[in-house]
């Protein structure tokens, strides 16, 4: 009886701020007038095809949302409701190449892919051979060979250099950070040159895959360095002055306590740090030759890479090229994006 | 004796509080430093050995190495060499370097800058988190993917799109072409560095943004302003100075870009301003281009190009991080 009673007189709870049905009518009539308006724009003018829709879309709810905020709240308002539609637009114009690049290598990154595309090379296959024919083995090796070098000289070097900026803060610091900044903007095609300027021209020696790998240290030394920086910014004071505190040297409180307490950071360095070079093609034309053979040995003979692959494939132009492009492109994207969604889940489990 | 003077003699003389480094702590610096000297050493390394291959043609060329118009190489890359002498000019090249480069910063950084001022000021928590992972994942692609989407997809649109703007806009001479040919045109290759370039100046606008004073914003809020009349009196001034940092920054990114805009770009030998005509050029690319059967002397010019390309870039770079710095210190 008593628990019938209560829930009678419980109350409902109120939302007094809730648009009523009323104030929701300019809306409904807004939304309206958009569709409406899209509509006329697409079939009387030359506003055709997808992009011709969203522009008029945004055309017409820019004017429709600033009509009806100014109405109400006046010529400030209006202005506010236009650019905040504006720069939505804009947002969604920037977010769009995204979704149609992963669309567009998805549809025809999956058309050349079969089985033996993982497990045979282009060693017996011309590039203009049919699709179940030769694979990119040899340029999975070898990009792998690559980036494992790389990762052992600029993982290094990089986190060297972001420990000389956080924890000893010596002399020319700043020049160093500076000089740190102006590298992640050096041109892939300069790091390219460089090797081959300073190791392979005029000396006899040919290309191969430890020259590749040396010209993307280049690139991925900078971006180990920031980001290890940042990360080790992030550690609490608290921690080098209790390892201080302790009568431990400087040396024993970074490798100790601050890199430890940093270790998934400088693991997410690492990782950006592969996912900046695994891309990477103009350094590579310059550096590794690009076989066409399964390669093991780093240090002896040309060595083929995913990136100089869809490079060979590209330019070739033939159609079943242009599979193999695009196949190749789909294993090199699947790749950078496992490295980029496991640097974030690194990142996030931070902080 | 006055009290004064007493305590002056009184006074013991401060100790001098001196450190001694343990021999490990030696070492340890030593080799962080020698580590992070590795920057310097590179970046010397660079500009050097550029130089001193590329030395022979920039002296014999001079100042027509960066002024004139030609590339010609007398020796054929099978050894046998033609009576006229070689000339070698990234004249044109230079100026296509820039003119790409200068759309992609013309298209790239207005969209770049409304994605930074929609993800710090209009979009809802829920998807903010989202949409800043779609615009970092575009950082992470590889340039050969965008080469290989900007020649299979994007072309056929750009191309349309430069159609109608000659039809439209056709009267002003920028946008005016001499033969109607549309393909691989400067305003295509721009149109995908612009994508490129998106991505950076976006996370640079916003980091920008995000350090204004909050104090500023919500006195502007108390004085009555509304949400877009706040960002123009209060975030773009004192954005400003980042944000033109972050657009050099990208506009360094696409004057040094080479395989994406080598798929898409007609590369002519010729000073051509007429943006939507399908001839241009790009340091980076005639680099690439001409690598692969160049004789031993056209490759010293190659190398000679690529540090001119290699300066140029640094320059930019390096004005473009001072102005970032400075917005980004003076903030909260």
């Amino acid at each position: 009886m008593i628990m019938s009673a209560t829930t009678l007189n419980y109350p409902k709870p109120q939302k007094p701020w809730k648009p009523k049905q009323k104030d929701l009518i300019p809306t409904y009539i807004g939304i309206l007038a958009v569709l409406v308006g899209t509509w006329a724009l697409v079939e009387f003018t030359g506003f055709a095809g997808k992009l011709g829709a969203f522009a008029s879309v945004i055309i017409c709810t820019t004017i429709v949302s600033s009509f009806l905020a100014g109405r109400s709240r006046g010529r400030q308002a209006a202005k506010n409701a236009a650019v905040a539609s504006i720069i939505t637009a804009l947002t969604l114009l920037a977010i769009f190449p995204v979704i149609s690049i992963l669309g567009t290598v998805l549809v025809r990154g999956t058309k050349g892919l079969y089985v033996g595309f993982f497990t045979t090379d282009m060693g017996l296959a011309s590039v203009n051979d049919p699709l179940n024919v030769g694979g990119i083995l040899h340029a999975i090796i070898g990009t792998f060979i690559m980036i494992v070098i790389a990762t052992l000289i600029s993982v290094p070097l990089g986190i060297s250099t972001a420990i000389y900026l956080t924890e000893i803060r010596g002399p020319g610091s700043r020049l160093i950070r500076f000089l740190v900044q102006a590298m992640s903007g050096v041109p892939s095609i300069v790091a390219g040159l460089f090797i081959y300027s300073s190791i392979i021209s005029g000396s006899g020696r040919g290309f191969n895959g430890l020259w590749g790998a040396l010209a993307l240290s280049i690139l991925m030394l900078p971006t180990v360095a920031r980001t290890a920086e940042e990360v080790l910014l992030l550690i609490a004071q608290d921690l080098r002055e209790a390892g201080l505190a302790l009568g431990a040297t400087q040396w024993r409180t970074v490798a100790m306590v601050v890199v430890p307490a940093a270790k998934s950071g400088l693991i997410t360095a690492m990782i950006l740090g592969i996912a900046r070079i695994a891309g990477e093609t103009a350094p590579l034309l310059f550096t590794t030759g690009g076989g066409d053979v399964t390669n093991l040995n780093p240090t002896d003979g040309v060595m083929g890479s995913i990136p100089y692959a869809i490079w060979k494939a590209l330019i070739s132009g033939s159609a079943e090229s242009n599979a193999r492009a695009w196949a190749s492109i789909l294993v090199l994207l699947v790749l950078v994006m496992i490295l980029f969604f496991s640097a974030r889940r690194l990142g996030k489990a931070r902080r | 004796m006055t009290l004064a003077e007493a305590k002056q003699i009184n006074a013991p003389t401060p100790r001098v509080i001196t450190t001694k480094p343990r021999t490990s702590d030696k070492i340890f610096r030593a080799v962080i430093f020698t580590g992070a000297l590795s920057s310097l050493v590179i970046l010397a390394a660079i500009a050097i050995f550029l130089g001193l291959r590329g030395f022979e043609i920039l002296a014999r060329e001079g100042l027509s190495f960066i002024t004139g118009y030609e590339w010609y190489s007398s020796v054929n890359s099978d050894g046998t060499a033609s009576e006229d002498p070689s000339v070698y000019g990234i004249g044109a090249m230079l100026i296509g370097t820039i003119v790409t480069a200068l759309i992609a910063v013309s298209i790239g950084v207005p969209i770049s800058i409304a994605a930074a001022l929609y993800l710090n000021f209009y979009a809802p928590s829920s998807i903010r988190g989202f949409l800043v992972g779609v615009i970092d994942l575009m950082a992470a692609f590889p340039s050969i993917l965008f080469g290989l989407w900007g020649f299979n997809v994007l072309m056929p649109s750009g191309e349309y799109w430069a159609k109608l703007l000659h039809k439209y806009l056709g009267w002003i001479p920028l946008f005016d072409v001499s033969t109607p040919f549309f393909s691989r045109s400067p305003f295509i290759a721009g149109l995908v560095l612009a994508i490129m370039i998106i991505p950076i100046v976006t996370s640079i606008a916003r980091e920008v943004f995000s350090q204004t004073p909050l104090d500023r914003i919500q006195a502007a809020y108390a004085l009555g302003a509304t949400k877009w009349s706040m960002i123009r009196a209060v975030v773009l001034p004192f954005g400003y100075s980042g944000v033109v940092g972050g657009a050099m920054l990208g506009l360094g990114r696409a004057m040094g870009e080479t395989v994406a805009v080598f798929t898409v770009l007609n590369i002519i030998f010729q000073a051509n301003f007429q943006i939507l005509l399908g001839a241009g050029g790009n340091v980076a690319s005639l680099i690439i281009l001409k690598f692969g059967e160049a004789s031993a002397e056209e490759i010293k010019a190659l190398m000679a190009a690529g540090l001119m390309l290699f300066l140029l870039t640094l320059l930019v770079n390096m004005l473009a991080d001072l102005l970032v710095n400075r917005t980004v210190k003076q903030g909260r």
